[in-house]
């Protein structure tokens, strides 16, 4: 059972703030590290891997710094989103140079049982550069799977993993979450990370944006209001109609046809507008959500 | 050291195209020297062939032995997977130096003896002297470029940069370059060992030596201490 605490953690390049402030502790169990793309998640990782020094702050694990400190590897498995390059070596090669780093007693014997964990003992022969994105994700997870480590940390994981490789790999996450490790994975996607942890961190522009169980951070994300545009028949008609239903905050109507809504409850706007449509006997021409980007939903985070 | 880590730094020197350049840098030494024992006698094609050999193919093995063992994984960030155990840096990086210094004895010095050889095989000594003083230069040029490609992703440009310029041009041009110059230091060796290749502006032995021996042990030491610094960057 291992702890990753970040305290008061900044990291700076320049006057570029990268991340900013954050306190978190992670813990037994699989952790989810959301936000979008520049978020700040790499950086993250980064700081918990010991691969980069905290301009401010602490990053411990167990109590003891990560950075400069090479020990802390005994516990710490790595899964860069970063491409493994040795692309001369075969797999098999590969994970046993990883397991003969580590000092193991048996490098031969965790080499084939890395391999088998991930599926990949029988291309093992062949060499990493002729291996499909898969499989190389794959063969990363053997190599920081092979000393059987505390705290497995992975960058986008899921990033080019094709479906089935994806439900194995989760599978596969979940199982060492179960065992008492510590996972902590990075994803820009609401769903992959909520199909995994149970627990996510959410990090919005080098912030800690939210932080909770699972279902905590869907309402967050789902009990918003959201911005659509309707085009109808009769605009103005609908406009007046929309503005009585109770899951609708704001009307307002173009100058180019269609009118814009502010809705507060999705669900109920979903089930109420065709409805509403349909009394009145409005033909709806066009539904269409205008922010329904993920940015926003994060900046929607980090405004609440 | 670590006996994986020389492994797949062997294999990162040999195993690639690099591998065939390293190799033809001393096949191309030992064609001169023949090809200058057919076509000339006497003292001035050895003097050009020897010069070549040390303050060119030397310095050019050494170079690409060194940065071919840290480089790539450096530039491409995949020395992470390397890093990432509880092996202190330094012993990575001497263990990285290690098979750059004996990629560059045995492509590097050992062919500046077999050039002379070929040049004239009665004068075993000045073969030897030639050999040993390629050595004690080998021995600091391949610590100096792998802190070179420790501490820059241009580090083949500049160490080629500084090996004409510095070692060749400005070395040949101001006496007192000497002493700070590497092949300096190698000819001061050989000159020694062999009175053949005496000469009179040498650096002397002792410092000579000394000099070699210290460029190593901080340009070693330095290349590690970036290495404990080595930093993971995102593409975002």
């Amino acid at each position: 059972m291992s702890v990753l605490r970040l305290e008061q953690t900044s990291r700076w390049f320049g006057n570029v703030v990268a991340v900013n402030g954050i306190t978190m502790s992670v813990g037994p169990g699989i952790t989810g590290l959301l936000g979008p793309n520049g978020a700040g998640k790499t950086t993250l990782i980064a700081l918990m891997s010991g691969f980069l020094a905290p301009s401010a702050g602490a990053v411990t694990l167990d109590g003891e710094p990560v950075w400069r400190n090479t020990g802390a590897y005994r516990t710490l498995g790595l899964v860069p989103e970063r491409e493994v390059s040795f692309g001369y070596l075969t797999g098999r090669q590969f994970v046993l140079a990883n397991a003969e780093l580590h000092g193991l007693r048996d490098p031969g014997a965790a080499t084939r049982r890395a391999l088998e964990v991930v599926d990949l003992l029988e291309p093992a022969g062949r060499r990493i550069g002729t291996y499909s994105k898969g499989m190389r994700q794959r063969v990363k997870l053997a190599s920081a799977l092979v000393h059987d480590p505390a705290v497995l940390l992975l960058d986008e994981p899921f990033n080019g993993v094709d479906p089935r490789q994806r439900l194995h790999l989760m599978a596969l996450l979940r199982r060492m979450g179960a065992e008492g490790r510590t996972v902590l994975f990075s994803s820009h996607i609401l769903e992959e990370v909520e199909q995994v942890a149970r627990q996510i961190e959410v990090v919005v522009s080098g912030r800690h944006a939210a932080s909770g169980e699972f279902g905590e951070i869907r309402r967050l994300m789902t009990d918003r209001p959201v911005q659509y545009v309707i085009v109808a028949d009769d605009d103005r008609g609908l406009a007046s109609r929309l503005i009585a239903e109770p899951s609708v905050l704001a009307v307002a109507l173009r100058t180019d046809g269609g009118v814009d809504v502010s809705v507060s409850d999705f669900g109920a706007f979903a089930l109420r507008l065709p409805r509403v449509a349909r009394e009145h006997g409005t033909r709806i021409l066009e539904v269409r959500p205008t922010d329904d980007s993920l940015e926003s939903v994060f900046s929607y985070l980090v405004g609440g | 050291m670590n006996r994986t880590i020389i492994r797949l730094s062997a294999q990162a020197v040999l195993g690639r195209r690099r591998g065939i350049v390293l190799v033809l840098v001393p096949v191309a030494l030992l064609l001169l020297a023949v090809v200058v024992r057919l076509l000339t006698d006497g003292d001035v094609g050895f003097q050009a062939t020897a010069g070549l050999g040390l303050t060119l193919a030397l310095p050019l093995v050494a170079l690409l032995a060194s940065s071919a063992v840290l480089g790539p994984e450096v530039d491409d960030g995949s020395i992470v997977y390397l890093l990432a155990k509880p092996v202190s840096r330094h012993v990575v990086v001497v263990s990285k130096y290690a098979t750059a210094w004996a990629t560059t004895m045995v492509l590097g010095a050992l062919p500046l003896a077999l050039a002379a050889l070929v040049l004239d095989p009665s004068l075993g000594r000045r073969a030897l002297a030639l050999g040993l003083g390629g050595a004690v230069a080998g021995t600091a040029y391949s610590a100096l470029f792998l802190a070179l490609a420790a501490l820059t992703r241009h580090a083949v440009v500049v160490g080629l940069l500084y090996t004409l310029f510095w070692e060749g041009v400005l070395g040949s041009l101001l006496a007192g370059v000497r002493w700070l110059s590497v092949g300096a230091w190698g000819r001061a060796v050989a000159g020694e060992v062999s009175p053949l290749l005496a000469d009179e502006a040498s650096t002397g032995l002792v410092y000579s030596l000394v000099a070699a021996a210290l460029v190593t042990l901080v340009t070693v030491w330095f290349a590690g201490d970036r290495l404990r610094s080595f930093t993971l960057r995102g593409d975002e």
